[in-house]
């Protein structure tokens, strides 16, 4: 064996290196390293020519230098020189040096490059993986340029040797990486995928993950891949301990490669090929029947190597989201980890797990597990796997584990630790929010949590209990009550005082009948808080003051008297100055009239209903919809309000906490946006789009960048399943032949099909919806395929198109009845005609109903018909355009929203975008070329309406402005509506 | 996709003693990443795991002696795939250096780099067979 003796080979070097450990202090440490650069400059400079050796050591002593932190200014040059040296020592330290010390110096990159192509063209593997692995470290643009069109050869030419191939795959997917647009697959492809076929197992695990990359970005491309990782996987699985040699790794064959294959089929959705799916199950079931076997080794190498195979298995069902049974396997395996004795193991089960909790099959089987994980929030000694089991906590909660849930996770916040408390009380403060049953509850719980954890409470979250304490009446004596017990503490939290100062203010006349909490206690109780507190909570408190004034006249005087003095009318804060003066003013001059008019009870705050709440309205008043009935309603949405979209919105609302602007100017109403403003409602679609567009390509957390994000996400897609009856939920609603809400994301499908007229709809497991359409002027023709995935037939299968509303005078649709029955595997056609008669902005409904094993499937959709359907386009001059943009100025024909890009800023997909609109896009009108304007005119039956459009991009600040200008309002605001989702 | 950001090897007095990078950062950047790394790591015992979230990424690390081996990834990569590689690669160090000390990487510096590449590449696995690294690191040994 090669045992390396110190600094073998140059002496020069060891000795120095010595010498610097031998330093006793910092300056002692500079000191030697000045005369050594001071040697080696008068080297390079000097007369007499240095030898290859001496060249080496000298670039090997100053990559020392530079490797110590300190800055290097010469020598690169000396470094290119030994490239071009046929020993490989010296071509080493060269590469080494160029590698670690790389800068965009142009001069020297073109010598680069060119000692690079000769060691390529070399023929000599050693030299010809110095070269590559120099481009895979350093990978620049220049570098790509100059090779990434000779690396795809290298690679899958006959006579390269393995090794030459492994670096060439790697250094392929980094330049790939780099420069996308510079490597050019295509007729390499098929031999690429190929790789995977290779007799050198190291071949197959570089070039695996060349593949991984590629299909990724082309998936089409590359689906070939599926089948060939399949067999690989096959035969790695079924082969004995000892049969891969090399490859074994602590009794487990090739497990790193093993992993790359269960990564690479996770690009991918479950294999058509029965054959290949056939296998690939039963590569999965031998991965977890394994994990029941007796070890082979008692080292934990071997455990981990089986592991790690074991998990990858395990995401990979997971991604599939289709294998009942296999899911519920992996649950149980999961299940037998969180109580192993290996926190490794406890930590990775805990997190898998989550996962799992959102597959509609395993939901059930994860919840069993409850205790073990509440113990674990418990009891476990590493911070991070008791920030596992609070995920996993907030993954499994549904509706049956709520209270138990929110409880547990309450009194961990009570000695949590600093880093996580600020997530734990965002979900508690979710999970209270989605799964109130009674909204008392829920104002205990957060009243609590701004108990336990006050600091940790955020804005948004005291801000909301205040919003549905204002919605709901039902509530707000409860509340009332509640604050004003809680303000009793002798040392409460000021966001205890702010819920306080507002509740009471405007509700406290719900509990002053009592004479405990009569009006002037109650004023009593809050002003006793208000030399405390900072100047936005005082600020708070005057308004609740003048509040109480208009409630309760009897403490009018004693209000007057404390906005008299000089601490509040002399404050030297304007804001607090400015309001005891002008209540001062209002409560001594204006009528009771005037007063009870200024200071009359909040307006409810605008909800960004669900689509099941405004039906569920609209079907009994407003008003009429109780928290019992919404809470025996469909489960579609889950939530109580504001349906599946709720739980991003109000991470939304934190991530966005800093621009939050404060409080004390929004909570009398000045401002006139609510407190959770537009940019919540942006950032809110802007999660649920990146989930959307994820497809089954890329499992959604990998998208998701920013983990805290990712987490609150997940409970969103929870057992709240498509197939409300078909999953046996046993307590929803029974099957009522009425038709459906539509389902919380029909929003989110109808926006995918703004820019494009074909795709599919709707998919789940039973059913898939496609959609064919054309539109001509005012007219449509829309056909809808019904495909049934299953086996067994649909019976009763009827569809129902509806307009809603007003939309019933804005569109005509007609179509015909459908096939009662769907045979197992077959598709029917149902084409619908659509006349738009004038301009419109809800969506007509599609229901479908049908039985399915005896149970009634009914579900509703949104149909994709929107307003710019009806476009036709326009061409016009730079001159035109800007002359009718002048003309259209009234500001109600304007429409305008500035967004966060949600989809990347590519021009060619924008342009794309735009063009699917319907409209014209125009080129050299607006005289910033980033900026894009488009013309159209909407066709409707009655009118025409001109609609321009202008999109300006801020690639910078990832953001875009939005403007409409039509000749209607409506249509400004709709078409503003729909396109800010889908840039 | 998923890939190494980057691997660290540190003693416990924070100094470093590989730092191989596969992302660009600025000078600056990687100090600072350094640092952090060490602190995050260090004040961590034998009953934590050996995962630890770090910015929007992860640390996978295994402690041997007073040497920190650290593998910088995306969180949703596989924690004990890269747990076995460092060890992997450990085992291959200890090959070619003979019973390999923090002293062995000091002086040897610019080979251990070339250990590293031969397992890892642009922040993906390359190569997982001792044998065949060893090979190839006997042969390279033998020429000028």
């Amino acid at each position: 064996m090669p045992a390396v003796s110190k600094g073998d080979g140059m002496r020069g070097l060891a000795v120095f290196i010595s010498d610097i450990r031998n330093c006793k202090s910092k300056e002692a440490e500079i000191k030697r390293i000045n005369k050594e650069l001071a040697n080696i400059r008068s080297k390079f400079k000097g007369d007499k020519a240095l030898d290859g050796y001496s060249k080496k050591k000298y670039v090997c002593k100053l990559l020392f230098i530079f490797l110590l932190g300190h800055d290097i200014d010469f020598g690169h040059m000396e470094a290119v020189n030994l490239l071009s040296s046929n020993k490989y020592t010296e071509k080493q330290i060269g590469y080494l040096f160029i590698s670690v010390l790389v800068n965009s110096n142009s001069e020297l990159i073109r010598l680069i490059n060119n000692a690079i192509k000769n060691d390529l063209s070399s023929r000599n593997p050693t030299f010809m993986c110095l070269a590559l692995h120099c481009i895979a470290n350093v990978g620049s643009r220049e570098m790509a340029e100059a090779f990434a069109s000779e690396i795809p050869r290298i690679l899958v030419a006959g006579d390269t040797m393995d090794s030459v191939k492994q670096s060439a795959a790697l250094c392929l997917l980094r330049l790939y990486k780099t420069s996308p647009d510079l490597v050019l697959m295509g007729e390499w492809t098929s031999r690429v995928v190929h790789l995977l076929n290779d007799q050198h197992m190291g071949v197959v695990t570089a070039a695996i993950s060349l593949i991984t990359c590629l299909s990724q970005k082309n998936p089409d491309e590359f689906k070939t891949c599926v089948s060939l990782a399949v067999s690989r996987l096959s035969r790695i699985v079924s082969s004995a301990s000892t049969d891969l040699q090399d490859y074994t790794y602590y009794f487990v064959p090739a497990p790193w490669l093993s992993c790359k294959l269960l990564r690479l089929l996770q690009c991918y959705p479950p294999p058509e090929d029965g054959a290949v799916k056939g296998r690939l199950v039963e590569c999965l079931e031998t991965i977890l029947n394994k994990a029941q076997e007796p070890p082979k080794s008692k080292k934990v190498q071997h455990s981990n190597a089986k592991n790690a195979i074991l998990f990858e298995a395990i995401s990979l069902i997971i991604h599939y989201d289709s294998e009942p049974n296999l899911l519920v396997r992996a649950c149980n395996q999961l299940g037998q980890f969180l109580q192993h004795r290996e926190t490794n193991l406890r930590y990775l089960a805990l997190e898998s797990m989550c996962t799992l909790a959102s597959s509609e099959f395993s939901h059930e089987a994860v919840k069993t597990h409850i205790e073990t994980v509440i113990n674990a929030l418990k009891t476990e000694r590493d911070v991070s796997v008791r920030q596992r089991a609070a995920d996993l906590l907030y993954a499994m909660c549904d509706r049956s584990n709520a209270k138990q849930i929110v409880a547990e996770m309450l009194s961990y916040l009570e000695t949590a630790d600093y880093s996580i408390r600020e997530e734990m009380v965002l979900k508690v403060a979710i999970l209270a929010e989605k799964y109130a049953v009674d909204y008392s509850w829920y104002v205990d719980t957060i009243l609590n949590l701004i108990r336990i954890a006050g600091d940790y409470v955020s804005e948004e979250v005291w801000y909301r209990v205040i919003q549905i304490v204002i919605n709901r009446d039902d509530v707000q004596g409860y509340a009332a009550k509640t604050v004003f017990e809680a303000l009793q503490a002798p040392a409460c939290h000021e966001n205890m005082v702010k819920v306080g100062g507002y509740i009471l203010g405007e509700f406290g006349n719900l509990i002053a009948g009592d004479p405990r909490s009569s009006p002037l206690v109650q004023f009593n109780l809050l002003h006793s808080k208000f030399h405390l507190c900072s100047v936005p909570t005082r600020a708070l408190l005057l308004s609740a003051y003048i509040k109480f004034i208009n409630l309760f006249p009897e403490t009018k005087a004693t209000i007057q008297e404390v906005l008299r003095c000089d601490s509040q009318i002399r404050n030297s804060d304007v804001e607090l100055q400015q309001r005891a003066v002008e209540y001062l003013k209002l409560s001594s001059i204006a009528s009771t009239d005037v007063l009870a008019t200024v200071l009359e009870e909040m307006p409810p705050f605008p909800e960004r209903e669900s689509s099941i709440l405004a039906k569920l309205k609209k079907k009994k008043g407003p008003g009429a919809v109780s928290v019992t009935e919404l809470e025996d309603s469909k489960r579609e949405g889950g939530e109580l309000n504001g349906g599946s979209d709720r739980g991003p919105d109000t991470a939304a609302m934190a991530a966005s906490n800093a621009s939050t602007p404060s409080p004390s100017a929004d909570l009398l109403g000045i401002r006139s946006a609510p407190p959770v403003g537009a940019a919540s409602t942006s950032a809110g679609s802007l999660l649920v789009d990146v989930f959307s567009e994820a497809g089954p390509t890329i499992p959604p957390a990998a998208v998701n960048d920013d983990g805290f994000l990712r987490d609150l996400e997940q409970p969103t897609e929870t057992s709240d399943s498509l197939l409300v009856e078909g999953s046996g939920d046993s307590d929803s609603a029974p099957p009522s032949e009425d038709p459906a809400p539509p389902l919380s994301e029909a929003d989110e499908l109808l926006n995918k099909f703004v820019c494009k007229n074909n795709g599919v709809l709707f998919e789940n497991q039973l059913l898939q919806i496609g959609i064919k359409s054309e539109y001509r002027q005012n007219l449509g023709r829309m056909y809808l395929f019904y495909g049934n995935k299953t086996s067994v037939q649909f019976a009763n299968f009827t569809t129902t198109v509806s307009c809603p509303g007003d939309l019933q005078s804005q569109l005509n649709v007609q179509t015909k009845p459908v096939e009662p029955l769907v045979e197992g595997g077959a598709q029917i056609q149902q084409v619908l005609n659509i006349e738009c008669l004038t301009d419109f902005s809800d969506a007509p409904l599609l229901n479908i109903k049908f039985r399915y094993g005896g149970a009634l499937q009914n579900l509703t959709l949104k149909l994709p018909v929107t307003i710019n359907k009806f476009f036709q386009p326009t061409e016009m001059s730079s001159h035109d355009f800007f002359q009718r943009w002048k003309q259209l100025s009234q500001p109600q024909q304007e429409a305008q929203k500035i967004f966060k890009a949600n989809h990347g800023m590519d021009t060619e997909v924008l342009k794309a975008k735009l063009l699917g609109l319907g409209t014209a896009l125009l080129d050299n009108v607006d005289p910033n070329p980033e900026n894009y304007v488009c013309a159209g005119v909407i066709q409707t039956k009655s009118q025409q309406v001109g609609c321009l459009l202008r999109l300006e991009p801020n690639a910078q600040a990832q953001m875009y402005r939005l403007t409409l200008r039509c000749s209607k309002d409506s249509v400004s605001r709709r078409l503003c509506e729909l396109l800010a989702q889908q840039f | 996709s998923l890939w190494i950001r980057f691997i660290l090897i540190q003693n416990r007095a924070g100094k470093t003693r590989l730092a191989k990078w596969y992302m660009q950062f600025d000078d600056d950047e990687k100090q600072k990443l350094i640092e952090e790394v060490h602190a995050v790591v260090t004040v961590r015992d034998a009953k934590h795991t050996n995962f630890v979230e770090f910015r929007n990424f992860k640390i996978i690390y295994r402690r041997y002696a007073g040497l920190y081996f650290c593998i910088c990834v995306d969180v949703t990569d596989n924690n004990l795939a890269y747990l076995e590689g460092i060890h992997n690669f450990v085992e291959v160090l200890n090959e070619y250096f003979h019973n390999v000390c923090e002293l062995d990487l000091v002086f040897n510096f610019y080979k251990v780099y070339t250990v590293v590449d031969e397992m890892f590449l642009a922040g993906e696995i390359r190569e997982t067979s001792q044998t065949k690294v060893l090979k190839q690191l006997l042969m390279l040994q033998s020429l000028e």
